[in-house]
Order: structure tokens, then sequence, then C-alpha cells
């Protein structure tokens, strides 16, 4: 709690969440959740619809605010009003369910915009290093394609290029398979897989078993805004205690 | 141009078709002048309404009250009154008000009546504009906004990057609808006898009674005008089609 920024190290977690509450108007959403996070870790966040699991993620970079317990991020309170929010969204990326690229740029300029007009970074290197991350989740070739031009499940990697472009340490994804059909959710999880296992610490809501099994460290089941179990994928899925986890996962499986 | 007068000149000897316009001189400058004025009054009025448009549609978006709420009422005010009854308001009303002595110590207007024909038409055009451009802003996805946000966009570099440009776009066709409008609406300068086209159309077929000539021609002008617009605005549409985009 006491650990200030340029004191974290990579001994401490990445992420670290304490009795983290969030309502908004009235209804109490999240319930005072506890997390913590080491760098390189992959964590799956699962959970019935509407248990808080956007909320969560969109709390841990500051798209929403917290009314209680606090967040940080390498050693930094995110939930602080000094907060430098520019500082904290370039070491978290963010890929959402709904791709969301801008539309009226096409994948490479997607992907080059954020370094250019954020961090005011040189076009020529971006440029390179744009066309490098598309070829990277596969999509060479579709460097001059508007988002309109390309499939949903190459529009998800775009967006995974486009924030990795920022060089984050952290990457979060909120259900970003969900909108895709079976065929092309294949080949967005491969992309995440090599990026786990690159060491880049990942935060995925999720509701691919399969797929978190494999490559998630830990797992985290939510309901009603708190966390009811979680371990490590070998043991979680065979030895769930909690009635709501088995039943839950009695419908998925 | 010899052959051209002795055309007209035929029209109206054998067929009864009076254009003074085409034979005429001194009618043809005074239409020629008219038409000028009428493109000036447009395009002057169409560039300063865009700019109220947007700055309009920024200033509704805003946080605070105090921005919001004039920027309402003025778009409330110019929307349910008629632009004629604006321009008189302008014309006779501020513009009694608005008068300073010149060198001869005569009272004389502060602002000639073709620029309050400008300014009112800016207004009037202004505020449909800024709800135009407003409805387009409000189209933007949410979630394209956070995207840009999490990406670590500031309001305004979202706004410039991001928003504008799609708002622009879903924005164009009623756009190009008001601008249409505004053309049109160029002819109550008339009122405040400004020398536009209406005006110096009018002026021609009083002196000549060749009315229904002059109406005609009135109208075919005004015709062209609006195509000319029409047609900027389809190229500025094709120049920002997105491939894939549909809107
Ligand atoms: N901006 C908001 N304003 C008001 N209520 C909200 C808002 N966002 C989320 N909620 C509410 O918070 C609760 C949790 O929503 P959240 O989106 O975090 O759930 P989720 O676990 O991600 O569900 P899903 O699996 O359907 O995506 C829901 O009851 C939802 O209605
Ligand atoms: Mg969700």
């Amino acid at each position: 709690m006491a650990h200030t920024e340029g004191r974290w190290t990579e001994a401490q977690p990445i992420v670290s969440l304490k009795d983290v509450r969030k309502s908004y108007g009235t209804v109490q959403v999240l319930n005072g959740i506890s997390l913590d996070i080491m760098k390189g870790e992959v964590v799956c966040i699962i959970g019935p619809s509407g248990s808080g699991k956007s909320t969560l993620i969109r709390c841990i970079n500051a798209l929403a605010d917290i009314q209680g317990g606090s967040i940080q991020v390498e050693g930094q309170e995110v939930h602080d009003a000094k907060l430098d929010k520019l500082a904290l969204r370039k070491k978290i990326g963010m890929v959402f369910q709904q791709y969301n690229l801008f539309p009226h740029k096409t994948a490479l300029q997607n992907v080059m915009m954020a370094p250019v007009k954020v961090l005011k970074e040189n076009r020529v290197e971006v440029e390179k290093r744009a066309r490098e991350l598309i070829r990277k989740v596969r999509l060479e070739g579709k460097e001059n394609s508007y988002p309109g031009e390309l499939s949903g499940g190459q529009q998800q990697r775009v967006a995974i290029a486009r924030s990795l472009a920022m060089r984050p340490d952290i990457m979060l994804f909120d259900e970003v398979t969900a909108a895709l059909d079976p065929e092309t959710v294949k080949e967005v999880l491969v992309t995440i897989k090599d990026l786990a296992a690159e060491g880049m610490t990942c935060i995925l809501v999720t509701h691919e078993m399969g797929f978190a099994r494999e490559v998630a460290d830990h797992i985290y089941f939510t309901d009603k805004g708190v966390i009811v179990e979680h371990g490590p994928p070998e043991t979680f899925f065979t030895n769930a205690s909690d009635p709501r986890t088995r039943q839950f996962l009695s419908q998925v499986l | 141009m010899e052959t051209v007068e002795t055309f007209f000149q035929w029209l109206r000897q054998s067929h009864g078709i009076n254009l003074t316009i085409g034979y005429d001189a001194w009618d043809r400058a005074q239409f020629l002048s008219g038409l000028w004025m009428t493109v000036k009054l447009s395009v002057l009025s169409i560039l300063f309404s865009l700019l109220v448009g947007v700055v309009g549609a920024w200033a509704q978006g805003a946080q605070s009250r105090l921005l919001r709420l004039p920027v309402g009422l003025f778009v409330t005010f110019f929307r349910n009154t008629p632009p004629l009854v604006q321009l008189y308001f302008f014309f006779f009303a501020l513009g009694s008000i608005l008068r300073v002595q010149n060198d001869a110590g005569m009272s004389v207007p502060m602002i000639s009546a073709f620029s309050w024909a400008v300014i009112s038409l800016t207004l009037f055009a202004g505020a449909l504009n800024t709800e135009i451009f407003r409805s387009g802003i409000d189209a933007v996805p949410k979630s394209t906004l956070e995207a840009a946000e999490a990406l670590g966009f500031t309001r305004l570099q979202t706004y410039i990057y991001v928003v504008l440009p799609l708002a622009l776009r879903i924005s164009l066709p009623s756009l190009g609808t008001n601008l249409v409008n505004l053309v049109k609406t160029t002819t109550l300068a008339y009122a405040i006898a400004v020398p536009e086209l209406l005006y110096s159309a009018a002026q021609i077929w009083s002196e000549q009674l060749n009315v229904r000539e002059m109406m005609t021609i009135l109208l075919l002008s005004y015709i062209l005008l609006v195509a000319v617009l029409v047609w900027i605005m389809g190229r500025w549409e094709r120049s920002l089609r997105i491939p894939g985009y549909g809107v």
C-alpha cells in the first residue's frame, strides 16, 4: 500500500487491487475486490454477465473511477487526483469487445496514430514499428485496408497491434473474442497466446474456458461484484469449492 | 458579342421574347453585378455559418452550463423565428442604433446593408449548422472515444483526430441541404435593398416590362447556383468517403 512510484520493483505486484468498491448511482457494481498480479502473469477473469468484469478492467486504467479501496499499477495509485493519466495509459494497453478502431483510418494509420499524436514520436520510426506489429498479428498486406474492409477477427488483431504500438507493460482484454465467429476466434487467441508467451502481463475477461485453462496462470471467478473463487487453472477447473462457481462452470464447460 | 446581340434582337423582334440582358450592355452589367452579389452573399454566409456551426456544436457539448445555455438560446431563437424578421431586426432595429458621424458631420450607418445581410444569414444558417454538427458529433460511438482515451488521447486530441472527422462525414448530407437553403435565402437581402440577383432582375423588369423573361432567367440562375453548390458538396462527400464505412 505504501509503495510509491520509483520504488516499485518487479518483485512487487505490477497491478494491485485492494478492496476496490465501485457503484453507479445506488447500484453497487464492485463490492471489495482484491487481487495482485505479478509482471508477466496471465490472469483470466470469468463470471456471469453483469458481475462487473468490464467495470473492473475499466477501473484499472482509470476509464472509470472508484468509490473505495485502491488500485496500484507499478506502484502508482491510479485513482489519485494528481495521477498523470498519459503515463498510466502508456503503461496499459486495452482491447475491447467491439474492436473500436478508428473507421476513417487505415489499419496502418490506426496503429500509428497514438504514438505519433500522443507520444509525438518520429513518424518514420513509428511506421517501421507499426508495420512490424501488423506482421506480428499476421496481417501483412492489410496495412492500407480500412476497418470496414476487414473481418471482425482482422479488425480485432489491428486493435491489438494498435495497443501494442504504445509499448505497454500490461494488456487488458475485455471479451475480445465475444463478437467473433468461431473460426476467427482462433486467430485472435493465437495472437494473444504469442503475447503471453513473450512475457506480456495480460488481464483477460473471457468466456473461452479452454483458452483460459491453456494460457492463464491464475483464474478469478467474479459474481455480483466480488471474487468468489480463484486459483491456478489446474485446481480451479477441477476442484472449485464454491457452489456458484461450480454451477457456472457446469454451464460453460 | 456582335452575333449574340443580333440573336437576342432577333428573338425579341420575331418571337416577342425580350431578353434585354442579351443585347443591352447596361442591363447585362446590372444583372451580372446582381449575380456576383448573390455569389458573394452565399459564399461569405456559407463560410461564416460553417464556422458558427463548428464552434456552436463544440460549445453545446461543453461541460459548463454557462457555455451551453447561450448557444441553446441562440439556436432556439434563430430556428424558431422567420429569417426575414431576423434580417429586419438586424437592419432596422440594430442598424438604427449602430450609427456614426461621418467627416461631414452626418449620421451614417456603421454597418452596410450587405454586411447586415451576411451577418443575418450567417446566424440563421449557423444555428442550423450547429444542430447538424451536434447530431453528427453525438452519432460518433462512445466506445470509439473510449478507445482513444485508453490510448492516451486528451479530450482535445480526441475531438480533433476522431470526433470531427467522423462527425463531418455523418453531417455532410444534412449540411448540404441547409447550405442549398441558405443560397435560396439570400434573396431576402432584397428586402433591405442589397443589389443582389433578385433585386437587379426586378430593376430590369420594372424598367423593360419583361417580367416573364426575367423571372425565367432568375429561376434558371438559382438552379445553376444551387447545381454548382450541390456539385461541390458531392465532390467533398466523395473525397471523404471511407471504403467499407456506411455513412
Ligand atoms: N456506465 C454505466 N452506468 C450505469 N451502470 C453501469 C454502467 N456500466 C455498467 N453498469 C452496470 O454495472 C454492472 C456490471 O457491468 P459490467 O459491464 O461490468 O458487467 P460484465 O461482467 O462485464 O458483464 P458482461 O459479461 O455482460 O460484459 C451491470 O449491472 C451494469 O448494468
Ligand atoms: Mg463486459
